[in-house]
């Protein structure tokens, strides 16, 4: 609750074979109640619509003796690792090689992003992939601003996505209006709508502001459910336009790229195209919230996260220091939206629920709040090893919320466990991120 | 009670539900002057100084700030951020509030904020890097540069604040507060925690802030040495009603003003009459 | 008027089954200061164990329905809350002193894994139950042929949250237990140098909470007569909108909340459209955040300088 509450003592932690054996024991027990009726009796409507059901006492069993094993392994594990404390879970020499990495890590992802097209030509799988990691990179970006710079938790970032996503569908199949012009149009009205929700509601604090966001979006999400004239409802809006290059159409028409460049025509051509679209959309993210850092706007976002009432002695206006972090946030979104729009050529509400946000909050908060390198590389983690899993199924969500839950335990600070100072007269030294307040807004 | 007042509080009320925290409390500070508000513990010294700094709105009476350029502007019809940005009133805090994540040098940036997002052309300026946003900037690490200097941290100005020991954080909040260039100053105990040796050398900073920025300060403070030796005019209160005002000395050698301090604590009233001895 | 009666009638019931959900979203955040997301889903997994316990009662040859209810109500109380201590203990309790936002994104991993181990080990599809609780009174017999209907399942399902609630409440004001939790709430430095076990009073929270859901699942299950795998997200966002309009953290606020909640759903529907209605409830939320920042009955936060 509080930084100063008492933290739990590690001194009496028993051992022995007694021990662990004891708290295995008890794992698998509670692993049998809970899993009692849940694994072991299957229900399923019945073919006269009543309902029937199954034991499956075989899985149950086998489901308790694996906590049971689990048990014991993770107890040994914990002996052998000595008292769980927060900081030995990161050993020191491994803290200060993530920050030595840190320092060409950047720029060697960066030539390896530009890269990924030349390397993966003939594989489109990959090409597909990287364009959706940049999609969640730039939405982490965006998504930082608020939370992880001004210290405001939004849970309906989504519905910024969506309204850049929509306002592109919309304004290019009954208009006809290009991608480049409906772009930053996107943006424009991402950022109208951040504003529009943000300014009654930002000087609510902390977790009222939460749930007012995750309200918005749900809003958000069930009017273009519902508004079907204008949105097509839940079939979504379909035929989008594909972007063009500067008005050159990626397609085998004649007047198509590859038909003025005198190549064969291949449909990689417009993935390598959106790839780089993306990547320049998600560095341009990058660049403008560096730079944004570095100015008074920035600066007192960060003072916000970190002492409002401070912001507030030194003649800030809190209220349009918010507004801004929100609608830049916001702005972002759009212009991810827009791009989602027209890679996918189809949209539809399913693409933007909770789960969306929670996703691109759960970026942010892994990356190592307000850091950007590491929200590219949780981007990276997270929807890498979502994709890797995609064999396991329909298991796939339920290893994902688990990942989550450990990912969380083992880093609950991020990946990045430090700020970089925007200034400095000397030395350009990193802050441990124990000292960063993370911000009640 | 002559001269030329800076800030004139006009009885001032402030109720918590059924408290009331400050009671048609009047007194004025004088321009270019160190006006100390002193008291026993839950005299309603922070309160006031919430009223002051618009995070309170008072319940009643007036509040006048009189700035060198003749305006006169009603403290209590503004609000918040306001007061710092437009009456030019700066404040400290009894427990300290710095920005901790950030870096002493990052403390002092913010603190111009409206300065320079004034000079950055509220952001766009700033976002094409034109040279007179730089120029700007350079001017505001300056400044900042040269408050490090007077309070001692230079050589500490690219570490976290929230590392540096008690007695830098509280100096460091004072350059800060002088960053935004007030008109008025009001520090909230600001020689709390500090040891004889840091507690002196406040007493320098404070005489030279008053003396070469001509800076009117306001000061609550416990600490019965540092008033002595530098307010120009004291103002004791207890139960949120003034109870006696005037020099040091004769504020030292009010009956009532040690009544009060036996009353609400012992240790407290021995040290308001031996360091007047 | 008739019309306007059965609304809110249908409203209260559903109201009902809100608060309860709302309660333990309210505790958890009073003492350990997080949003529970996972709190929804709890509540799924209540609704499921109750469907599969009476099921398999049934099966056994039990006929008496009440005594299969009572049955089925402990053990979904009884399994739901080793559900909530579990969690707690695997998920939050790790993350108690770190950075706020981990144990939310923690809590939302939870959900995701909660609703997808329904969904895996119970299959996608929704489930049916017939009714079990039937009849009712006709309370007021309308000129147009319209008559405000009350039936036995809600007058059920209120009776429960009544019950429930007034074991809940003597619970916390009246036992050792409630003085401990309060004690936590205000300062939990404070409340374990006077030996009071912080770690279990936060674990009874839990348990506590989940078992109110556990009574939501199974009055949802009795009153609508279906679960599915997803009704946790739903019913649990609606939950913690109305503990937060209530005013997080007040007991009697999260109730309040859930009945409004409850009410503003139905009436709407009834009266302007049915597609709307969470629109309309998420709405009002904002409009009265708007006005009183900290709900209906929360504490106004006064900001000491
Ligand atoms: N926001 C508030 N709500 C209710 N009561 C308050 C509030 N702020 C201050 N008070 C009350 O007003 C009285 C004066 O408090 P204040 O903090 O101004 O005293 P003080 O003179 O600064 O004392 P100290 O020397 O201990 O700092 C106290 O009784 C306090 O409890
Ligand atoms: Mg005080």
């Amino acid at each position: 609750m509080s930084a100063t509450s008492a933290r739990p003592s590690h001194a009496a932690q028993p051992s022995g074979g007694a021990f662990i054996l004891k708290k295995a024991l008890i794992s698998a027990l509670v692993a049998l109640v809970l899993f009692s009726l849940m694994i072991g009796v299957r229900t399923e409507a019945g073919p006269q619509g009543g309902l029937i059901y199954w034991t499956r006492f075989g899985d149950l069993a086998a489901l308790v003796a694996t906590v049971f094993g689990g048990s014991i392994i993770v107890e040994l594990l914990r002996q052998w690792w000595g008292p769980i404390d927060k900081d030995s879970l990161v050993p020191k020499p491994v803290q200060s090689a993530m920050s030595f990495a840190g320092r060409w890590l950047a720029p060697a992802l960066l030539v390896f992003a530009f890269l990924v097209p030349v390397i993966f030509y003939d594989q489109r799988y990959i090409l597909d992939l990287s364009i959706l990691v940049l999609t969640y990179v730039m939405l982490g970006w965006g998504l930082n601003v608020v939370v992880g710079l001004a210290g405001l938790l939004d849970l309906g970032y989504v519905a910024f996505y969506a309204v850049g996503a929509y306002s592109y569908a919309l304004l290019a199949t009954n208009f006809g209006l290009s991608f480049w012009v409906c772009l930053p149009l996107a943006g424009i009205l991402a950022a109208f709508w951040g504003v529009l929700l943000g300014f009654p509601v930002l000087r609510l604090r902390g977790d009222y502001l939460a749930i007012v966001t995750l309200a918005f979006g749900e809003i958000i999400r069930l009017v273009i459910i519902n508004w079907q004239s204008l949105t097509g409802g839940p079939n979504g809006v379909s035929g989008i336009p594909r972007p063009t290059m500067f008005g050159i159409p990626l397609d085998n028409s004649d007047s198509g790229l590859a038909a003025r460049l005198g190549i064969e025509f291949s449909p990689t051509h417009r993935l390598v195209f959106l790839f780089y679209l993306i990547l320049a959309m998600a560095l341009l993210t990058n660049w403008v919230t560096i730079r944004l850092r570095r100015l008074p706007i920035g600066r007192a976002w960060e003072a916000l996260r970190e002492d409002e009432v401070a912001c507030r002695a030194l003649g800030i206006n809190t209220t349009t220091t918010k507004l801004t972090a929100f609608a830049t946030g916001a702005m972002f979104g759009g212009f991810a939206g827009a791009f989602f729009a027209t890679r996918q050529g189809f949209i539809s509400p399913e693409s933007f629920t909770f789960q969306e946000s929670a996703l691109v909050l759960a970026i942010v908060v892994l990356g190592g709040m307000g850091s950007q390198l590491g929200v590219a590389l949780a981007a990276l983690t997270m929807i890498g090893g979502f994709e890797l899993f995609r064999g396991l199924d329909q298991y796939r969500m339920l290893v994902f919320g688990i990942a989550m839950v450990l990912l969380m335990i083992w880093r609950p600070r991020g990946l990045i466990g430090h700020r970089a100072p925007t200034v400095f007269l000397e030395r350009n030294q990193a802050i441990s991120s124990d000292l960063v307040k993370e911000g009640h807004g | 009670m002559s001269g030329d007042p800076i800030l004139t509080v006009d009885r001032l009320m402030m109720r918590f539900g059924g408290i009331i925290a400050v009671n048609e409390l009047s007194f004025t500070a004088e321009r270019r002057k160190i006006t100390a508000l002193i008291g026993p513990n839950g005299a309603g010294k922070t309160t006031v100084f919430n009223c002051i700094t618009g995070f309170y709105r008072p319940s009643g009476g007036a509040i006048r700030l009189a700035h060198d350029d003749g305006r006169t502007i009603q403290l209590e019809r503004l609000n918040d951020f306001r007061i710092a940005k437009q009456a030019k009133v700066a404040r400290t805090f009894q427990n300290i509030r710095l920005f901790p994540g950030m870096t002493a040098l990052e403390n002092l940036m913010v603190a111009q904020h409206n300065a320079l997002m004034r000079a950055s052309g509220l952001t766009v300026l700033g976002l094409l890097g034109l040279p007179s946003w730089r120029e700007a900037e350079r001017r505001a690490i300056d400044l900042a540069r040269a408050w490090l200097d007077r309070v001692g941290l230079l050589d500490r100005a690219d570490d976290a604040a929230g590392n540096l020991p008690y007695g830098d954080q509280r100096r460091l909040e004072i350059a800060r507060a002088m960053c935004t260039e007030p008109a008025l100053l009001c520090l909230d105990e600001p020689a709390a925690g500090l040891n004889a040796r840091e507690s002196g050398g406040l007493n320098e900073l404070l005489l030279s802030i008053r003396n070469e920025q001509g800076t009117s300060i306001l000061l609550i403070e416990h600490d019965m040495s540092v008033v002595m030796e530098i307010s120009d005019h004291v103002v004791v209160m207890d139960y949120g009603v003034k109870i006696a005002e005037g020099t040091p000395q004769a504020v030292r050698d009010d009956p009532k003003v040690i009544a009060a301090y036996l009353g609400a604590d012992e240790e407290e009233a021995i040290a308001v009459m031996e360091s007047g001895t | 008027m008739d019309y306007f009666a059965q609304q809110l009638i249908n409203g209260l019931v559903l109201g009902s089954i809100y608060g309860l959900i709302a309660i333990g979203y309210t505790m958890v955040y009073g003492i350990v200061g997080m949003i529970n997301f996972a709190h929804g889903d709890i509540f799924m997994i209540g609704g499921f164990i109750a469907l599969i316990s009476f099921l398999v009662l049934v099966s056994l040859g039990l006929t008496a329905i009440p005594l299969i209810l009572l049955i089925v109500l402990l053990v979904s109380m009884a399994i739901t809350a080793l559900y909530g201590w579990t969690i707690e203990r695997i998920a939050y309790r790790p993350l108690r002193h770190s950075f706020r936002l981990a144990p939310m994104l923690s809590a939302i991993g939870m959900s995701f894994v909660l609703t997808n181990f329904s969904q895996v080990s119970q299959g996608a599809r929704v489930k049916p139950v017939p009714p079990i609780i039937t009849g009712g009174y006709t309370l007021h017999e309308g000129s147009q042929g319209f008559a405000v209907q009350l039936s036995n399942i809600q007058i059920m399902v209120v009776l429960a949250t009544i019950v429930v609630l007034a074991l809940f409440t003597w619970l916390v004001s009246r036992t050792r237990l409630g003085r401990d939790m309060r004690a936590c709430e205000q300062d939990q430095t404070m409340a374990a140098l006077l030996g009071v076990d912080v770690d279990r009073t936060i674990s009874m929270t839990f348990v506590i909470g989940a078992a109110l859901a556990a009574v939501a699942g199974m009055m949802y299950l009795l009153y609508y007569g279906l679960v599915d795998f997803f009704m946790g997200f739903v019913a649990g966002i609606k939950a913690f909108t109305a503990a937060v309009l209530g005013g997080i953290g007040s007991l009697p606020g999260a109730m309040l909340g859930g009945l409004a909640i409850g009410l503003i759903e139905t009436f709407w529907s009834a009266y302007f459209s049915v597609e709307y209605k969470d629109v309309a409830a998420f709405s009002i939320l904002i409009v009265v955040l708007i006005f009183m920042p900290t709900g209906l009955l929360g504490r106004p936060e006064v900001e000491k300088v």
